[in-house]
């Protein structure tokens, strides 16, 4: 044969070969289904790593597993990579546990390649989220003990990898069935003893990986075993060892404290190392040990940053624990902590020159004065060329800006510069800055500007955007139009719901501060819900709709929209329609014809819900009465939803002749209203009022979990914050909470013991009321033992004789026996002696026997409680010069919810009328409507209504 | 036995929740009000390294927390911070509640993530170190193929600059000079000799000229 054909031949039969091993491939995955289907698309490093010369040629003849490979060349692999196509997987599993790991690696003598290539694949599958075998798995974890006798490096990094890497994974399957299996402990260890060899071994390449993987399979007990060689190692000259050993140290800390605070002195050591690594390591150790002991921190503090540190990441970590101190103690900015913070600045590595300056900005409190360098390092920095530091520079400006905007003023040059960055963050954030630094001539300017990137950045930094624009209508009410306009632009356009919602409650927002721009903003936002996809915020502007339009110079327009969402949407939004039909129909004669014929439509609905709102709807405004549309459509329920659940769910097990009272059903502790955020911060807000949802029903378990407190009807309301009875920093700690029911209230008192030794039994607080109060029993703590809370309780019975003498001062005493007991073993003496402890006095005001409501219409539920009992007085109040001042002492001393909003004071007005709402205990609806003049000092015409003579009468007692 | 990966908590407000919803999750660095670092001051600097390829697939990935504690929610997290990342030609972003530093190269991409209060030029200086150092293991060709074939090396050389979230090393010379020891391939220790000492020039016309 000629040479030229034979080669060409020869080719095509390699070519066909190539084709054959892929066909092999097919093949083997049908052998092995569900192994090959469960990683299509995986990749698996098939060939062991050759530099990217030479062949592979030596993985030839090496294994059947590799055989199959050859053929995958290099131009298949590449077309493959090129078409961005998943690359054929050759059943990734299939190759590493097929033949069994421990198979290969216990065959003699070890193939160090072979055993390498096959760690490299477990490692990969590991990492790409593939669940081993737990047999296989465990039989190679343990079978790698055996790659120990082989001295080849690359296999040696590779099986400290992967015992690292197993043994979080497989954390439970390989460790703990190696516990609970008798001789488990013992297949581990000579793993355990052949990475102490290396350890300690003269091999400084394997020494530092050895420590990491030796810690990673060890716990507290083997670790006394290995302790000497953790110490040793630690103060290693050689510099991987010594961080290896200190960073394994800090991630023991956690399941060993106590063993590893043995080793202070030699991470003492290693902290004056002239590696800059091993220096970082060693101060974030000792940091960690003793960031309990502020003594201890802060002699470490001095010492190191006296002699100056040469790691720019030390430098870093002990700033921030600088600033921590800072933070703690409260104090003057003289201490040398700023001092140094603030040399900090002048260091040479923009690490921690960024570090110091964000750390200055951090700190609370901090006076414009101090401000200013820090600011004038992160101007420079805002022309750096690197973005992450642009970045770094810009995002911390913007947090300078929101507290002190005039100090971010110098920079406003620099951060017109970036609002052109080709990093759509970096611009945005800079933007941000400068609407909250400009002033208000620049605004039409920059909005203009924001509007040409708008649609290139993420809704994330869009919100960030929008907050800052409804921080600003709140700064420059005037300027309102404008960005309104912006706002309304930006809700056309695409983009995700947080960042709809935020536009939502913006606009919201600047309607209920601008009366004027409320036409507009309502009619815009009726656009808006006209093609919307978010339920949540269709239903939200419906609510709205109902609540503002009706007040409206022509509401006649809105119900257009509101009824096309009856006829186009689905049924949740339908609901929402309905409801806010009924709104207008309940507060607007002229329209109560129309509305009656839109909801008398609405009654054939297919969705329950809806066609129930629509039918109550109808059958209450046909009685055209004003209480009853004031109940029952304006205002709606006040009780909390999941306490009405319950005591339903009571009912229904219970049954009884008397209709279910919704009186004894606790009412909502946080009013609806509040969730209307108030300020900026559009996302942080909700989370606390679950919580404080759910507080009062704790406190009910609790109590009607002690046996004296049995028949005092339902928790009526409990105090949201407990009061501190003690210092902080004394023998004893006691936090009062008050908890009102209908004849009587509870108090209860939570101790903390902070004497170590000392055990203190028969804890009570002895209270005497000043007024009518009478004490009728005291619960008491059996013990308080060191540092862990007990409760205590007093039950008082609220004064008969005089029921309006409600406000109150308890002085209290706590009385209890005191056990010594050794601090160190917790040992207790039998003999004990009787002690006293007085306490601060306790106050009882009106606003603990109020509840909080919201009155969304505040005219109707007046109506609705009439004048049976209404009571006028004019009070001056001397002492306080401002509406504003006067508004807040009155919402803040009766415990009432301002309604409407009259919780603001209008600027440059010297009349105002705050509307209070709330609920008597014993459930009787208090309002209370009062004007107040400003000449000198401030009038106030109080008038109060309610539905029973007595809340009237302790008000007014009260406030007089 | 200890993890040391379960040791970082995760911030509130971050991670697989807010991340899952398609990123828009509550600004807290950018538009936090809270001027205060809430952040114990701790050596945990890193949440997360991971390379991907140009069409957002894992190559490999480390978590170092549990923000995202099951693979599917770092899958999504991956694919999120991918599909906002890889049009633009910036370093560094910020993605449910957290900072991201990347860096791409022919067809890769390398993350790493921190907490948003954490100082970006810490992070930074870890993305230069990985990607300084593969670039030296790979001679240069930082690119899929040549990942895939030193998957090894990839796997050491990440081991050695982060380990359970602390930075261990920032030198992308120490870094080599740790993992790189196979003494039976000559050529390779030849050139990165020579590699090095290129390098260390750099390094040095670098430091002068700053």
């Amino acid at each position: 044969m000629p040479p030229h054909l034979s080669r060409r031949r020869r080719r095509q039969r390699e070519c066909a070969q190539a084709r054959g091993a892929q066909c092999a491939c097919a093949e083997r995955r049908a052998t092995w289904p569900a192994a090959a289907r469960k990683c299509p698309g995986k990749r698996p490093p098939h060939r062991r790593s050759e530099p990217p010369g030479s062949d592979v040629r030596l993985l030839r003849g090496a294994a059947p597993a590799s055989t199959m490979l050859k053929k995958f060349d290099k131009k298949d692999e590449e077309s493959a990579v090129a078409k961005a196509a998943p690359p054929v997987s050759c059943g990734s599993r299939t190759l590493a546990f097929v033949h069994s790991p421990a198979r290969v690696f216990n065959e003699t003598p070890i193939n160090p390649r072979k055993c390498a290539h096959i760690l490299t694949k477990i490692l990969y599958l590991i990492n790409q989220g593939e669940h081993l075998g737990t047999t296989e798995a465990t039989e190679a974890f343990f079978a790698m003990t055996k790659l120990f006798q082989s001295n080849d490096p690359t296999l040696r990094r590779m099986c400290y990898l992967t015992i690292k890497e197993m043994s979080c994974i497989a954390e439970d399957v390989i460790i703990v069935t190696s516990r609970q299996v008798p001789g488990g402990r013992a297949a581990l260890c000579p793993l355990f003893c052949s990475l102490t060899k290396d350890m300690t071994g003269k091999e400084d390449n394997y020494r530092g990986p050895a420590v990491r993987a030796l810690c990673q399979i060890t716990d507290s007990t083997m670790l006394q075993a290995i302790e000497r060689y953790m110490k040793q190692a630690i103060v290693d000259k050689v510099p991987s060892v010594s961080s290896s050993a200190l960073v394994s140290s800090l991630h023991l800390l956690k399941c060993s404290f106590d063993v590893v605070k043995r080793w202070v002195n030699e991470a003492q050591e290693a902290a004056s190392s002239d590696n800059i690594m091993v220096q970082y390591h060693a101060l974030g150790l000792l940091y960690h040990v003793r960031k309990n002991d502020r003594l201890a921190v802060n002699k470490m503090l001095s010492k190191f940053t006296r002699h100056g540190l040469k790691s720019p990441f030390a430098y870093c970590m002990m700033i921030r624990v600088a600033s921590k101190q800072l933070e703690e103690e409260d104090g003057s900015r003289d201490s040398p902590l700023f001092d140094f913070i603030e040399s900090c600045l002048r260091n040479k590595h923009e690490m921690v020159v960024y570090e110091a300056a964000s750390a200055i900005v951090n700190l609370p409190g901090c006076s414009a004065k101090e401000l200013a360098p820090a600011v004038s390092v992160l101007q420079l920095f805002c022309s750096s060329p690197k973005a992450a530091l642009r970045y770094a520079a810009v995002r911390t400006l913007n947090k300078v800006a929101m507290k002190h905007p005039s100090a971010v003023t110098a920079c406003n040059l620099d951060l017109e510069n970036l609002v052109t960055d080709s990093n759509r963050s970096i611009a945005t954030l800079a933007i941000t800055t400068l609407l909250k630094t400009g002033s208000e001539s620049s605004i039409d300017r920059l909005m203009k500007q924001i509007s040409s990137f708008m649609s290139e950045i993420s809704d994330e930094f869009k919100v960030v955007v929008v907050q800052a624009i409804s921080a600003l209508c709140q700064k420059y009410p005037r300027k309102h139009a404008v960005l309104m306009n912006f706002l309304f632009t930006m809700l056309r356009e695409e983009g995700g719901f947080e960042y709809k919602r935020a536009i939502v409650d913006c606009i919201i927002s600047i309607i209920e501060e601008n009366a004027e721009s409320k036409e507009t903003g309502l009619s815009h936002l009726c656009e808006f819900i006209e093609d919307c996809e978010f339920t949540v915020l269709a239903t939200r502007i419906l609510h709205l709709l109902g609540q503002e339009g009706p007040k409206t110079n022509n509401p006649s327009k809105y119900i257009r929209f509101i009824y096309n969402r009856v006829v186009l949407e689905h049924e949740e939004v339908r609901a929402g329609a309905v409801s806010a039909l009924a709104k207008f129909g309940a507060q607007n004669e002229e329209m109560l014809p129309s509305i009656l014929v839109l909801l008398k439509r609405c009654v054939m609905d297919d969705d329950n819900e809806v066609r129930d709102r629509a039918t109550f709807y109808l059958n209450v405004l046909e009685q055209k009465q004003k209480a009853l549309n004031a109940g029952y459509i304006l205002n709606g329920l006040t009780v909390s939803i999941p306490g009405l659940e319950r005591a339903l769910q009571q009912y229904t097990l219970e049954p009884s002749e008397k209709p279910f009272d919704l009186k004894s059903v606790p009412l909502a502790t946080t009013p609806m209203a509040e969730q209307r955020m108030e300020t900026t911060p559009i996302s942080a807000v909700r989370q606390p009022e679950k919580v404080a949802a759910t507080r009062q029903e704790i406190f009910q378990e609790q109590l009607a979990a002690v046996p004296e407190f049995h028949g005092l009807g339902p928790l009526f309301k409990s105090s949201s914050e407990p009061v501190a009875l003690t210092e902080s920093e004394t023998e004893y700690v006691i936090r009062c909470t008050k908890h009102t029911f209908t004849e009587h209230m509870v108090f209860q008192f939570d101790c903390t013991n902070t004497l170590n030794d000392q055990t203190l039994e028969n804890v009570t607080v002895q209270m005497e009321p000043t007024e009518a109060y009478e004490v009728l029993c005291y619960v008491p703590a059996r013990t308080l033992p060191y540092n862990q809370p007990g409760t205590c309780y007093t039950l008082v019975a609220l004064p008969r004789e005089d029921p309006t003498a409600v406000a109150c001062t308890f002085s209290c005493m706590m009385k209890f026996t005191v056990k010594d007991c050794d601090p160190t073993t917790g040992e207790t003496d039998e003999e004990g002696y009787e002690d006293e402890y007085v306490l601060e006095d306790l106050e009882v005001t009106v606003a603990d026997h109020i509840q909080k409501v919201m009155k969304l219409n505040f005219e109707a539920a007046w109506d609705e409680v009439g004048d049976e009992f209404e009571k006028e007085e004019t009070f001056t109040l001397s002492t306080i010069k401002t509406l504003e001042e006067a508004v807040g002492n009155i919402v803040k001393f009766l415990g009432m919810h301002p309604c409407e909003r009259s919780d603001r004071v209008p600027d440059n007005k010297n009349t105002h009328t705050l509307l209070l709402a709330g609920v008597f205990r014993g459930g009787h609806d208090v309002l209370v409507r009062s004007r107040l003049l400003l000449l000198d000092t401030v009038t106030m015409q109080v008038t109060a209504r309610s539905s029973e003579e007595l809340p009237v009468d302790i008000i007014l007692a009260s406030v007089g | 036995m200890q993890r040391p990966e379960a040791w970082p908590r995760p911030h509130p407000g971050e991670g697989a929740a807010a991340a899952q919803a398609g990123g828009p999750a509550p600004p807290v660095g950018a538009g936090e009000p809270s001027g205060l670092r809430l952040q114990e001051p701790s050596l945990y600097t890193i949440k997360a390294v991971f390379i991907l390829d140009n069409d957002g697939r894992r190559l490999l990935a480390k978590y170092y927390d549990d923000t995202f504690p099951s693979m599917k929610e770092q899958m999504v997290f991956e694919k999120n911070v991918f599909n906002k990342t890889s049009r633009t030609e910036s370093e560094i972003a910020f993605f449910g509640g957290m900072t991201i530093v990347y860096k791409s190269s022919i067809d890769l991409f390398l993350y790493v993530v921190g907490s948003s209060h954490e100082n970006e030029l810490m992070l930074m200086s870890v993305l230069t170190c990985l990607f300084e150092s593969l670039s030296h293991m790979l001679r240069k060709n930082v690119e899929k193929r040549w990942l895939l074939e030193n998957m090894d090396g990839a796997f050491l050389v990440l081991d050695e600059i982060v380990d359970g979230g602390v930075i261990l090393e920032s030198d992308p010379q120490q870094v080599i000079q740790k993992v790189n020891f196979r003494a039976d391939d000559s050529s390779l220790t030849e050139q990165s000799v020579t590699q090095v000492l290129q390098s260390a020039k750099e390094q040095i016309k670098w430091s002068l000229l700053k």
